[in-house]
């Protein structure tokens, strides 16, 4: 019975409108109170039906829950025969339970999507050599299974053999396809754009990858900060103090129908769906954006940073060497690259593959005679000629004269922070590479919006010696920069900052920076998505792209904004109810009804705001 | 003692006082791990850690469907 009458809500929302309509219609119509009081006690008794239920079970388990608050105003309103108000307050409470519902699923839909990515099905190797459909549960780590064209990858694990272009960007943001062949990660949750992989199941279930991630976003979004623990514990004992206050203006003021209207204006709604709303909206924004941030205490920290620190490999740079400026000193500039990559293709120093990178496909030639001079570079016949590969010392031993402008070249490349790379034919200079770290794309003009955001100082702390350091500095305009840092001297320094009253966030690559992501209030970390990253930082940036920075912090800032207002909406239309009892006339019943539904929708209306937040 | 993991994912969760009702009711369960207990409200689940030799994840479930909220899928993982 109580099952039957809870699971058809929805019905007894609509007879209960259409009761309160016909009892109106017939008022009107007619002129008949009997027949109009009477349709107002069947609307009332049945719109109570579903909430007394509530209020019972709730009881039961020691809950004072806000459908006691309503079911004994209900009541009281019945005694006191008001039947119109108690009718049309039951029909608000269980219509704005219905549109709340519905406007919540909304808020909740960016984490919905997420979850909706996981795989559900995996073709498997059976016993009998065939592949076979099955729920992605029944998958166990060292299963063998066929991932084809347009499907997911159901689990993590390593490509056998096949080969394909998988879109990652549900683990790492990243939309462009990566190509897989036999040896290849993958992760659950990816999709494959074309071609056939068989894979060996690593990781399974929620172990993934995927999986993990989910699991993160979920805590995250059910996380509480201290305000919301306070507004927590302050629920629980504010709902027995509604009743509690009720009864006692009934007893000083003998006026039942005040004391109900108190009952019902006091319901806390509003206070405690506000600030989770905020927060499954920011959550989930970010979790759409590729962007993690752990929980609604990362949030408030977080939108409060003043200070950020980077690290620059792989964070402020690519981490990945490329040749930033080449000079000629020749008339065939194609001669002399063809004898250089062909001498390069051979090697696997960081430079030389730099190097190949850069010049890309070249006429190969005859290569004989390699001979490595260790810390200098490579010397070679090349076609019948001596080709020399390497520093500055590997010129000298060879013997090849530099004239002015080489020698002013070689300067200022080096001044540049560049490592070079010098290639003499036969004894003359032919070309000279300056190949070094290079910022990423767009990292200035992100830094700028930082600052924008309110980050006042932001700060550079690298292993590197201290010119390169000052380089980047000067190139980014970054406020200070210290090279020779050991990850302890990093940590260290990030401390002092805080002594001296900074809120400091620490961005990094997330896997030699730990103790600082750690001690950071806020740690960053600029991750494809790996274990380590996910684990020990405070928010992810699931793809390294430099530009989700600030569309974190601008977001942050956005959530934490949106929480406080709607703290301030629900205690503002309690305020403003509870003197609109005392001190005018205005308010009954079901007007408190109505603006206390309302305010509900308004804050989750207000958190729905965030779904949509983009950083310009 | 052979204690297990439940995962029950419940019907969307509305009001903050349903995530007070359910994880009372639940606590109260004779065999439920009573720390253990956690109701997610935005993503609508429960989590509990409970002794298989007791109680069931079916009885659990019953528990909260008697409270009035539906239960979608229940999943039950060595702990």
């Amino acid at each position: 019975m109580q099952k039957f009458i809870l699971a058809r809500k929805k019905h007894i929302t609509i007879i209960s409108a259409v009761l309160i309509l016909t009892a109106f219609v017939s008022k009107l119509a007619f002129g008949n109170p009997y027949i109009f009081e009477l349709t107002m006690i069947i609307a009332s008794v049945f719109g109570v039906a579903p909430i007394a239920i509530q209020a019972f079970q709730a009881l039961k388990v020691k809950v004072v829950s806000i459908d006691v608050l309503v079911t004994v105003a209900v009541t009281g309103a019945l005694l006191i025969k008001n039947y119109e108000e108690s009718a049309i307050v039951t029909f608000l409470f269980l219509f704005g339970a219905y549109l709340e519902q519905r406007t919540l699923n909304k808020t909740r839909s960016a984490i919905r999507e997420l979850t909706e990515m996981a795989p559900e099905s995996a073709l498997k190797l059976m016993e009998n050599g065939e592949f076979e459909e099955v729920n992605v549960d029944e998958v166990a780590e060292g299963d063998i299974l066929l991932v084809k064209t347009g499907a997911k990858v159901p689990v993590d694990g390593t490509v056998l053999k096949g080969e394909g272009y998988v879109n990652e960007s549900t683990i790492t943001g990243e939309p462009v396809p990566v190509n897989k062949t036999a040896g290849s990660g993958v992760y659950a949750g990816t999709i494959l754009e074309n071609g056939t992989l068989q894979i060996v199941a690593e990781r399974v279930g929620e172990d993934t990858t995927f999986g993990k991630i989910i699991e993160l976003v979920e805590k995250a979004q059910d996380s509480k900060s201290k305000t919301e623990r306070f507004i927590d514990r302050f629920s629980r004992y504010y709902t027995p103090a509604v009743l509690a206050f009720a009864v006692l203006v009934w007893v000083i003021s003998r006026d039942l129908e005040l004391a109900i209207t108190i009952l019902v204006l006091g319901c806390p709604g509003a206070l405690v769906i506000g600030v989770p709303v905020s927060n499954v909206a920011g959550i989930g924004n970010g979790a759409r954006n590729g962007i993690l941030m752990k929980g609604s205490e990362v949030v408030q920290t977080f939108s409060r940073v003043d200070t950020m620190v980077f690290d620059k490999t792989g964070t402020l740079t690519s981490g990945k060497p490329r040749v930033a400026e080449t000079e000629f000193y020749t008339e065939d500039p194609d001669e002399a690259l063809d004898y250089l990559a062909s001498v390069e293709k051979e090697s696997d120093h960081p430079l030389a593959r730099a190097i190949v990178e850069h010049v890309g496909e070249r006429k190969s030639c005859t290569v004989e005679n390699t001979n490595v001079v260790k810390g200098e570079g490579i010397v070679a016949t090349v076609n019948g000629h001596r080709v020399a590969v390497g520093n500055v010392a590997l010129m000298e031993r060879e013997n090849v004269p530099l004239d002015d402008k080489m020698r002013k070249d070689i300067e200022r490349l080096a001044q540049s922070g560049s490592s070079l790379v010098l290639t003499s034919v036969d004894g003359e200079l032919k070309i000279l590479m300056g190949i070094r770290d290079q910022v990423r794309p767009g990292v200035r003009d992100n830094l700028r919006k930082l600052e924008r955001l309110g980050v006042k100082s932001l700060i550079l702390l690298s292993g590197d010696n201290q010119r390169t350091v000052d380089l980047t500095a000067r190139e980014l305009g970054l406020t200070e920069a210290r090279g020779n840092m050991l990850p302890e001297d990093k940590s260290a320094y990030i401390a002092e900052l805080q002594d001296k009253g900074h809120i400091v966030a620490f961005v990094g690559d997330g896997v030699n920076d730990s103790p600082s992501l750690a001690l950071a209030d806020i740690g960053i970390a600029m991750g494809g998505g790996t274990d380590v990253a996910i684990e020990t930082s405070d928010v992810v940036l699931m793809n390294s792209d430099f530009s989700r920075l600030p569309h974190a912090l601008g977001l942050a800032k956005a959530t934490a904004r949106n929480m406080l207002q709607n703290i301030a909406i629900a205690v503002g239309v309690v305020l403003v109810l509870l003197a609109g009892v005392f001190l005018s006339d205005w308010v009954n019943m079901s007007i408190g009804m109505f603006v206390h539904e309302a305010s509900i929708l308004a804050v989750i209306l207000n958190g729905m705001r965030l779904l949509g937040y983009k950083r310009r | 003692m052979s204690m297990q993991k439940a995962i029950i994912q419940l019907e969307p969760l509305t009001c903050p006082s349903c995530m007070q009702k359910i994880s009372s009711a639940v606590r109260a369960l004779e065999g439920v791990d009573r720390e253990s207990v956690e109701v997610l409200f935005n993503s609508s689940k429960a989590k509990l850690n409970f002794d298989s030799e007791k109680i069931s994840v079916e009885k659990i479930a019953d528990a909260i469907t008697a409270l009035g909220y539906e239960v979608r899928k229940t999943q039950v993982k060595p702990v």
